[in-house]
């Protein structure tokens, strides 16, 4: 697209850089001040005006995408920071700060103006202890109901004992018909553990013979305090291992990226080129190893293939995993990446690893046109998938959808190219997309995407081949004791495997985050599984959890 | 037909590829090592209880059940490679009442420990529980957690743990190999006294807590109660 035939948003920039300060303008009196964030600029505004605002620069501005809410208390307030992002072109970023007094922590919601605001403020609500006004359903969304207090607040009590309920879960369409003795709708729980949930989710579903009249993901069965974890670790060791542990699915590196990408452009720290060629190739091959996991799965959940689709993906699976324990020393929890470059350089002799990688790419292409055979060819797969599941990209913006999910709704997004980091921008490959907006499209992006992943780890050997050897430097130095300076805030993300993988992080001058928050792809791709499959058959709802390929230590972090 | 129709094999490719995986050689699955040793009509004496001891071990239902990052690399120990269907341990079942052994892969939090508790009383006995990974030991990287139970025998009696973060899947065949010894010996579950049990709400001794919650919580609802300071 070339810069003339582009209709500038309002605040925009020919160059495609925003003008803060037409921003500012557009918002008039509701900017009571303009605070400078290592990314871009945050507006701060009064509590009661979060919708109009938010609307305003959706409406006029072009911000369709609020990719994160950021919730956190200060010693003398509370404050919800929206992050604003646009799908276009995600270097435009703007940052909407809502502070809220400590005694009386309530502000406007953001959900009537993007769907997405509805969970990431109920997690706001549940762990830091925000309330948000007209917010449709506000309650507890990653703990028990029967939790006292909010655990990222400040005076949270971590000794005091909690009791947790095993409800029966009440018919909810009881009190949704007026005559509940012969409502012919039934509730139905699946999970949280079921073999199609792919971990520990747990869907209250209301079904109407057999389609689906309402369902509701319950999630929180996983939630490991990820980010408790984070905030009493230090930047510059303790932090890296939990990366690991939000996506499993062999995703380590990519996560590991973007807590590197944040910390180290909050810290101002460089990495070389190398380490950023190695980065660039562990990440990819992690890609690789996470979608196999998807598209294996999902022929188990949609055709019960276990012995051909399942096993043949495994199977190539244990090929990636040799691969990165050969670089990384480990199968699944890398903890490879270090805060400016890399924990160590390949492994010698280099030539015999550079013959593995090379052989796994060389036959790669062949397995691949094997998986197509399996479910592109496969008539049952084509009838269980095809115009199941539509997410039309209206609402997959509006649920803030990213990464496979996003782009098989014909949305051309992905961090890597339009917000480019690592090596990827010296590199050759496409972004694909399909506007199918079925459980079809998202399947295909991924199989396809494995391929593209194949031609940018070919050309990272090549360039690590030519390498010369003097110029091998693999971190580049960094204080022993890292400590960025206090009251510094950055949001920034990578393309991770299941979309934009962002974090934010505030620093008190001290070795540890005094805010560390995660913006997960999964949680808020999780949230469009309602639209996707009210009014279809409850096996298609099925087949949509697996096309959206959530992963719970991810969603619930 | 599909749009993608290009990207995959003809019929004839297909067939081709079938043929050259299957190889030559005479296919040898008929001829058991136990016939070759007993001769056409083998018989042995043994104890019904040995026998039944040495069946249960060596034909283990395992209940298919992810919780966290382990449960990749437990995929991975049934599947190709690693398939631990070698030694009779590997039919993954979907439903705990078909199972005899749990593997506890992963992180147990709050919410999930009820639950966890609701699937282990479903399995019919004799039951065995295999924990896997540093979490269901301790807690693991999350033991100081908000929301993390400190390992899994807080919740159920273990009988193998195996450590990692994640274990290898080779570590989780060789506990799998332990535990199939102990069936074979004989040996049982252990019993330990587990501190939280699921309970009714209305027989919890009346703290400020249960003060507190005693409005929204019906007397017969099955609840737990997480002491933190307490454990481990
Ligand atoms: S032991 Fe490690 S790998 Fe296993 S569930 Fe816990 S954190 Fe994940």
């Amino acid at each position: 697209m070339s810069l003339e035939q582009r209709d500038l948003d309002y605040g925009e920039r020919p160059e495609g850089e925003l003008d803060f300060d037409e921003l500012a303008d557009l918002l008039g009196d509701h900017v009571l001040d303009r605070e400078q964030h290592v990314h871009t600029e945050g507006f701060v505004v009064r509590a009661d005006e979060v919708a109009t605002v938010l609307s305003k620069l959706k409406r006029r501005a072009g911000f369709d995408h609020m990719s994160c809410v950021t919730a956190q208390e200060y010693q003398d307030r509370y404050e919800s920071i929206y992050h604003l992002k646009k799908y276009k072109d995600p270097t435009q970023e703007l940052s909407i700060v809502v502070p809220t007094p400590s005694d009386n922590p309530t502000s406007q919601s953001g959900s009537g103006v993007y769907e997405t605001a509805n969970w990431h403020e109920r997690e706001a609500y549940d762990l830091v202890g925000i309330e948000y006004d007209e917010h449709p359903d506000l309650r507890r969304i990653l703990l028990p109901d029967t939790w006292q207090g909010h655990p990222l607040s400040r005076d949270y009590n971590q000794e005091k004992p909690q009791i947790v309920s095993l409800k029966q879960n009440p018919n909810p369409m009881q009190t949704k018909t007026r005559e509940s003795g012969d409502s012919d709708t039934m509730f139905l729980n699946i999970g949280p553990h079921h073999p199609a949930t792919h971990g520990v989710l747990h869907l209250k579903t209301v079904l109407d013979g057999e389609q689906v009249v309402d369902v509701d993901p319950d999630i929180g069965y996983l939630h490991r305090c990820e980010e408790q974890m984070c905030q009493q670790s230090t930047y510059r060791h303790q932090i890296m291992p939990y990366p690991d542990r939000w996506d499993y699915l062999s995703s380590g590196i990519l996560n590991e990226w973007a807590y590197a990408r944040t910390a180290e452009e909050l810290a101002d720290i460089d990495v070389p080129e190398y380490a950023q060629v190695i980065r660039t190739m562990g990440a990819e091959l992690c890609r690789i190893a996470s979608h196999l996991l998807a598209v294996g799965t999902f022929g188990l959940d949609i055709y019960g293939d276990f012995t051909a689709l399942f096993m043949y993906t495994i199977t190539d699976r244990e090929r990636i995993e040799n691969i990165l324990e050969d670089l990384t020393g480990q199968r699944l929890m890398f903890n490879y990446l270090r805060l400016g470059g890399v924990a160590w350089d390949l492994p010698e002799p280099r030539e015999d690893f550079f013959q593995k990688i090379r052989n796994f790419t060389a036959e790669f292409p062949e397995s691949l046109q094997e998986y197509h055979n399996m479910l592109s060819s496969n008539e049952i797969f084509h009838m269980r998938v095809q115009d199941t599941g539509i997410l039309p990209p209206e609402e997959a913006k509006q649920y803030g959808c990213t990464g496979p999910v996003a782009r098989g709704s014909g949305i051309d997004y992905d961090l890597r190219r339009d917000d480019p980091y690592g090596y990827y921008d010296e590199l050759d490959w496409n972004v694909i997309t399909d506007d199918g907006c079925d459980n079809y499209s998202r399947a295909y992006v991924r199989l396809e995407e494995m391929r593209e992943s194949i031609r940018i780890i070919d050309q990272c050997v090549d360039v690590l081949e030519e390498w010369p050897e003097d110029d091998r430097e693999i971190q580049s130095n960094v204080p022993r004791t890292l400590k960025p300076d206090p009251d510094t805030e950055i949001y920034r993300a990578v393309e991770g495997a299941k979309g934009e993988l962002g974090i934010y992080i505030r620093s008190d001058g001290t070795a540890k985050p005094a805010r560390f928050k995660i913006r997960s792809p999964a949680f808020c791709n999780l949230q469009s599984l309602e639209v996707m499959s009210e009014g279809e058959y409850i096996p298609d709802l099925i087949a949509s959890l697996g096309s959206l390929d959530v992963v719970l230590g991810e969603v619930d972090r | 037909m599909s749009k993608n129709d290009h990207l995959h094999d003809t019929l004839e490719q297909a067939q081709s590829k079938q043929e050259q995986r299957m190889g030559e050689g005479a296919d040898s699955r008929f001829n058991s090592k136990l016939r070759e040793a007993f001769g056409s009509s083998p018989f042995m004496l043994t104890k019904l209880d040995t026998f039944m001891n040495w069946v249960r071990g060596n034909s283990m239902f395992v209940l298919l059940f992810g919780i966290a990052c382990c449960s990749i690399e437990m995929m991975h120990h049934y599947a190709t490679k690693h398939d631990v269907d070698r030694f009779g341990a590997g039919v993954p079942r979907a439903s705990p009442r078909q199972a005899d052994v749990i593997i506890v892969p992963g992180t147990i939090v709050s919410k999930f420990a009820p639950r966890m508790k609701r699937v282990y009383d479903q399995m019919p006995e004799p039951k065995f529980v295999v924990s896997m990974g540093s979490c269901t030991i301790s807690g693991g990287p999350f033991q100081e957690g908000y929301n993390v139970i400190k390992g899994a025998e807080e919740v159920i009696p273990v009988d193998i743990h195996v450590p990692g973060c994640p274990p290898r899947p080779e570590a989780l065949v060789y506990g799998i190999l332990k535990l199939q010894e102990q069936i074979r010996a004989g040996e049982s579950a252990p019993v330990t006294v587990k501190p939280y049990e699921l309970q009714e709400f209305g027989d919890l001794e009346p703290d400020e807590l249960v003060q507190e919650l005693a409005d929204d919580i019906d007397e017969d609802d099955l609840v737990m109660r997480y002491n933190w300071a307490d454990s481990p």
